[in-house]
């Protein structure tokens, strides 16, 4: 049978984790069909009929979808699910809220937040902030499976041309009311998505010192993390945490600054590309992990590796 | 109003995992146990509630072995009135919790569920939403934000793209995140307290449920190790292997 995608958009564009799930939704079945469910949302509809690996678009479209309520677009994704083997999302805010709803009313045992696709039952998952890799068997008849994106290529956007279809309308949940969504305004990019990570530990001292790891973010366009030490600390607010119990990232380039590297926090980025640690004792453990460590007081590091920055005639955004 | 707050037994999070060598699961003899983080969150929550005047009673429940009321007990020691423990295997999947929580609900009638929005061991982030879906309630997942008001809750939500602010209706569902407050620590006396407050125990098997797994552990491995990495003299030198070597500047 086919696989059913849930798209994650903003009633005018796909967002781009959708794209990763693709990838890895067309790796289970290459009968890859895309639900999106949302308010004057064509132009979604559209661009994903273009994309090579999306066999069909069904789209439903009312203005109780305008947003994200697991309690509204839950009923739509059950009167499709009797069609398909798997129904799968992305496994960020978005499918995590989601698709165990769906999944426990399908009597389902989810399989959360997969990094590779061995069979059309058998994943791959990160278990314990990814210190493990637990390989797992579907045994339900049908599969709820969430994707984690950044371990998956994005799926190419053009050169498709699927059938978009109307999908049936259901009754909005009179129990869950959407209020607001404050996006936050940053030049920085997010956290969870930024190429270069640039974070800062218990050896900042203080959330003043925080300003040497700004400029060099602000240089590379980076965005700016910190160890749960530094948060405990109050130097800087926990949204910035990086670690088991904060953020997981996965960045082209992760610089750990004043970071001893407490197993909490390796968890939360050693899957990263290139780490490098910038540390004033040689022996802490986050040279272990680090491609390219400094041993080094980082008070006097951060500003040459600025001057450093500055001296260079490009740098990739 | 009543609360129902869930909690899990895990390893701590301060502790290096081992992976079996038989490739059977992670090495848990003799390793620290504690709540799961998010779970504190939940039950700080509650017990804030509770302080306002806006709660009258707190249950925490937890699902697991024998020693799992620990952390039953740790939660009655910061403010929980009364606790929980069903019992059952260790490998318990989250639908299953879920059914298991649903008779408790139907069971104690409480107004709100908390607990925290993933467990750190198996990662799964799916309980809280199971529930509420078997309920028929409604969720507010990754609490940053609990305002309680007259029959509703408004919660503010941590997503990918900032903060949501959503109102749903009681009886429902919060998932904590660590956001959400600061957990406090037990203070000696609220220790010794809590050893007196009822603890009731279930047997997962007594309330007709299939709670067999539905997902087979093939093996659990380490994960790829990374190749060692070389100490840098300057920051000249680490800048020019990050341009010229990494390319990732």
């Amino acid at each position: 049978m086919s696989v059913l995608l849930i798209a994650e958009h903003n009633n005018k564009e796909v967002k781009p984790f959708t794209l990763n799930a693709i990838t890895a939704a067309s790796q289970i079945n290459d009968d890859l069909h895309v639900l999106v469910i949302g308010k004057n949302a064509d132009p979604v509809a559209k661009s994903l009929s273009e994309v090579p690996n999306v066999k069909k678009v069904i789209h439903v479209d009312n203005d109780i979808y305008e947003n994200y309520i697991a309690e509204n677009y839950t009923p739509v994704i059950l009167k499709q699910a009797e069609n398909y083997s798997h129904i799968v999302c992305s496994a960020n805010t978005f499918g995590k809220n989601l698709m165990p709803r769906i999944a426990a009313l399908l009597d389902t045992s989810q399989v959360s937040d997969i990094i590779k696709v061995i069979s059309e039952d058998t994943f791959l998952r990160p278990i314990y902030a990814g210190n493990a890799f637990a390989t797992v068997k579907s045994t339900d008849k049908k599969k709820c499976v969430t994707i984690r994106p950044t371990s998956f290529d994005p799926a190419p956007t053009s050169g498709g041309s699927a059938e978009i279809v109307k999908g049936e309308n259901t009754n909005p949940s009179q129990n869950t009311k959407f209020i607001k969504k404050e996006e936050i305004k940053s030049d920085r990019p997010e956290l969870g998505t930024a190429r270069i990570v640039i974070s800062g530990g218990r050896g900042m001292q203080s959330g003043e010192n925080f300003k040497l790891i700004t400029a060099i973010a602000d240089k590379l366009n980076a965005a700016i993390g910190a160890s749960r030490a530094a948060v405990d600390a109050g130097y800087i607010t926990n949204d910035h945490q990086v670690g088991q119990t904060g953020k997981v990232v996965v960045p082209d380039l992760y610089i750990a600054v004043g970071i001893s590297g407490a197993i909490q926090h390796l968890a939360g980025m050693k899957e990263s590309k290139v780490i490098v640690a910038i540390n004033k004792d040689g022996e802490a453990p986050i040279f272990s992990v680090a491609d390219y460590g400094l041993e080094a007081d980082l008070f006097d590091a951060l500003p040459k590796f600025l001057e450093e920055l500055n001296k260079l005639n490009t740098i990739q955004k | 109003m009543k609360i129902l707050v869930a909690v899990k037994r895990v390893i701590d999070y301060n502790v290096q995992i081992r992976v079996k060598e038989d490739g059977s699961g992670v090495v848990t003899d003799n390793v620290k146990m504690s709540t799961n983080p998010p779970d504190d969150n939940a039950v700080e929550e509650a017990v804030k509630i509770k302080e306002s005047g806006k709660a009258k009673e707190i249950i925490a429940v937890t699902v697991g072995e024998e020693k799992a009321q620990e952390t039953v007990r740790k939660a009655l020691a910061v403010g929980a009135d009364r606790g929980i423990l069903v019992k059952a295997p260790c490998t318990i999947e989250p639908l299953a919790v879920a059914k298991i929580l649903q008779k408790i609900v139907e069971k104690e009638k409480p107004d709100l569920v908390f607990m925290g929005k993933q467990a750190i061991d198996d990662d799964c982030n799916q309980t809280g939403q199971m529930l509420a879906a078997i309920l028929n309630w409604p969720q507010a997942t990754f609490a940053s934000k609990i305002d309680v008001k007259e029959n509703v809750l408004e919660v503010t939500r941590e997503v990918d793209e900032g903060l949501e602010t959503i109102e749903v209706k009681i009886p429902s569902i919060v998932t904590c995140d660590l956001r959400l407050n600061e957990p406090r620590y037990a203070s000696l006396p609220n220790i010794m307290k809590a050893k007196k407050k009822p603890l009731e125990q279930i047997d997962a098997s007594e309330l007709g449920i299939d709670i067999k797994p539905r997902i087979e552990q093939i093996k659990v491995e380490e994960p790829p190790k990374r190749k060692a990495g070389i100490k840098v003299s300057s920051v000249e030198e680490l800048v020019q292997k990050l341009k010229n070597e990494a390319k990732v500047i």
